[in-house]
């Protein structure tokens, strides 16, 4: 897919909860096509110590409306200037970067979409996505407290949303990978996001359950085109970029221990 | 619209403007945001003789105004790029020129050898100054005899442009430079990054698998930019200046130093078109200032 620098501008910078804000995008030209599954870099501006752009993966890609949602976590001088944007801003972005999820064959297949922390935030493209296919995801989100837990109406106009909590205030107690949802029903196919911990105990659940389960890495990155290789995972075939390979790859490709 | 075209000994530019080895890839990753054709030449990826599979994840670290590398010169080998991506390059109107590292002088004698017998690669950067692999190449570039002994060696085996890439961790890098001109060198590039290093306080580690690093990004530019004017007073073959270029202002600073050809680096990541920037920001200055021709400003500094 090719590649565009934009500069995109700024409808509205809603904050979700404490830590999270959602930047909803547009442009005056049609946005390109991008997939779910695939990110995004934000230059950030006017933090001449910020170097490197910021990679975001797509929350949501709205045509009708032009419209491209980034559900930004609050963790640094980058992202925490991205919070400060206003409407009419502009924001300097390259995109779309990177593979996407692959998409079902066909319309009889399950799938699970796991979701952790801010890892949730590229599944809600996915399951809209899906949705428009004729397939009903279903969301398993996770997070620490309740004050982690993101948009979940948005998530429930797409399909059912089972939640876990690590407190227990919201959902089940525990981990994603403790939820009753997982024995009560059956899934063909598994899509998770989230803190590497979670996925890597998601693999091996999916792995040992037969599932065929894709993640969606965030290793940090530089170039965010496959050039400088600072991003590599360990895969079967060696060190590949996860911001030109990835970010999503099969679990049968990766050399971790499940 | 003045005179861009520059020269690095017999090989002709039609810009000063290259891109560093190892930020750019082969050039095909960018060509969505560069027309590589405007660019005086493309320095592509470190090639070694063997496959290598580079150092552990992390290997990178942002830091004030810069950031630390320690890739450790992930490449497949030469006979890969011979069969496999020269193919996808040799038909672009630019300078193509292969970044060779190794470990051994046989190893880069061996690959320079492989790379001469390709027509559309007209030079090579001898990287005798990669920090993050050991014997990466810096072995030699820190002493004067090591970085003569490599030159010559490849020297003898290599026709075309020769450009040896200089590693700023050293007590006095002109005396490195005057080696590799020694030694039959037809350029010097520098700088290769600075060795660093950053640690996470709160889990009380390095940020980078191997510890330390190699830095690079605007806050390395005044070193780069005053070893490059050292340089460039010290030895008669050009200079190609590098180390933090993140605009047109800053590629003119190098070439007023000395530099007859400048390399961005770091801040294709910044702005992945900026290098189409710098080419247009050279011309607009040369415009503006009545030079008809940009190696009127090479070396052109008053002190």
């Amino acid at each position: 897919m090719k590649k565009y620098i934009l500069d995109l501008k700024v409808r509205e910078t809603v904050a979700v909860g404490r830590q999270f804000v959602l930047l909803r995008l547009t442009a005056d030209d049609q946005l390109p096509e991008m997939v779910p599954g695939q990110f995004v870099e934000v230059r950030i501006d006017e933090t001449p110590s910020v170097l490197l752009r910021r990679p975001i993966s797509i929350h949501y890609y709205d045509k009708a409306a032009n419209e491209l949602g980034l559900l930004v976590q609050l963790v640094g001088n980058g992202t925490r200037w991205m919070a400060t944007l206003e409407p009419g801003d502009t924001v300097n972005i390259v995109l779309p970067l990177g593979n996407g999820f692959t998409l079902p064959a066909d319309t009889s297949v399950r799938p699970l979409l796991i979701g952790g922390g801010v890892g949730v935030a590229p599944l809600l493209y996915l399951g809209q996505k899906l949705k428009e296919m004729g397939i009903t995801p279903t969301f398993l989100l996770g997070s620490r407290t309740e004050n982690e837990l993101m948009r979940i109406a948005e998530y429930e106009k797409v399909g059912p949303v089972y939640i876990t909590t690590e407190n227990g205030a919201v959902g089940e107690q525990g981990y994603v990978t403790q939820h009753s949802v997982l024995t009560r029903e059956q899934f063909d196919q598994v899509y998770t996001c989230g803190p590497k911990p979670m996925m890597v105990a998601v693999a091996r659940w999916a792995k040992a359950a037969g599932v065929a389960c894709e993640v969606s890495l965030e290793n940090k990155m530089a170039c965010g085109v496959g050039a400088c290789l600072c991003c590599v995972e360990d895969t079967k075939q060696g060190h590949v970029c996860v911001c030109s390979e990835g970010p999503v790859f099969s679990i049968d490709k990766l050399s971790w221990q499940i | 619209m003045a005179d861009l075209r520059t020269s690095i000994g017999k090989l002709q530019l039609a810009n000063p403007v290259m891109t560093a080895s190892g930020t750019f890839g082969y050039g095909t990753e960018f060509a969505d945001f560069v027309d590589l054709e405007r660019l005086g030449g493309v320095i592509v990826k470190g090639t070694t003789l063997h496959h290598r599979e580079g150092n552990p994840y992390p290997r990178m670290a942002e830091t004030p105004a810069g950031m630390l590398n320690a890739v450790g010169l992930q490449n497949k080998g030469v006979d890969y790029f011979c069969e496999h991506i020269y193919p996808t390059i040799k038909d672009y109107k630019t300078n193509m020129i292969v970044n060779v590292s190794g470990s051994a002088i046989e190893d880069y004698v061996a690959t320079a050898e492989r790379i001469n017998a390709l027509d559309a690669i007209p030079a090579i950067e001898l990287n005798i100054s990669c920090p993050n692999v050991k014997q990466g190449g810096m072995a030699f570039g820190v002493t004067a005899k090591g970085a003569e002994e490599v030159v010559r060696a490849v020297r003898q085996v290599y026709d075309k442009t020769l450009i040896v890439k200089l590693s700023p961790n050293v007590t006095d890098i002109t005396e490195i430079a005057r080696a590799a001109e020694a030694a039959g060198a037809d350029s010097v590039s520098l700088i290769n990054t600075l060795l660093g290093m950053a640690i996470d306080a709160e889990r009380r580690r390095p940020l980078l698998s191997t510890v330390t690093g190699g830095m690079s990004g605007p806050a390395v530019k005044p070193i780069a930019l005053r070893m490059v004017w050292q340089v460039a007073k010290a030895v008669q073959i050009p200079v190609v200046g590098l180390g933090g270029i993140s605009n047109a202002t800053d590629a003119i600073e190098f070439l007023l130093a000395g530099a007859s050809a400048i390399e961005v680096g770091t801040a294709n990541f910044m702005d992945p078109a900026i290098t189409g920037k710098i080419v247009d920001g050279i011309n607009e200055y040369l415009d503006r200032h009545g030079f008809s021709s940009v190696r009127d400003i090479i070396g052109a500094l008053e002190v």
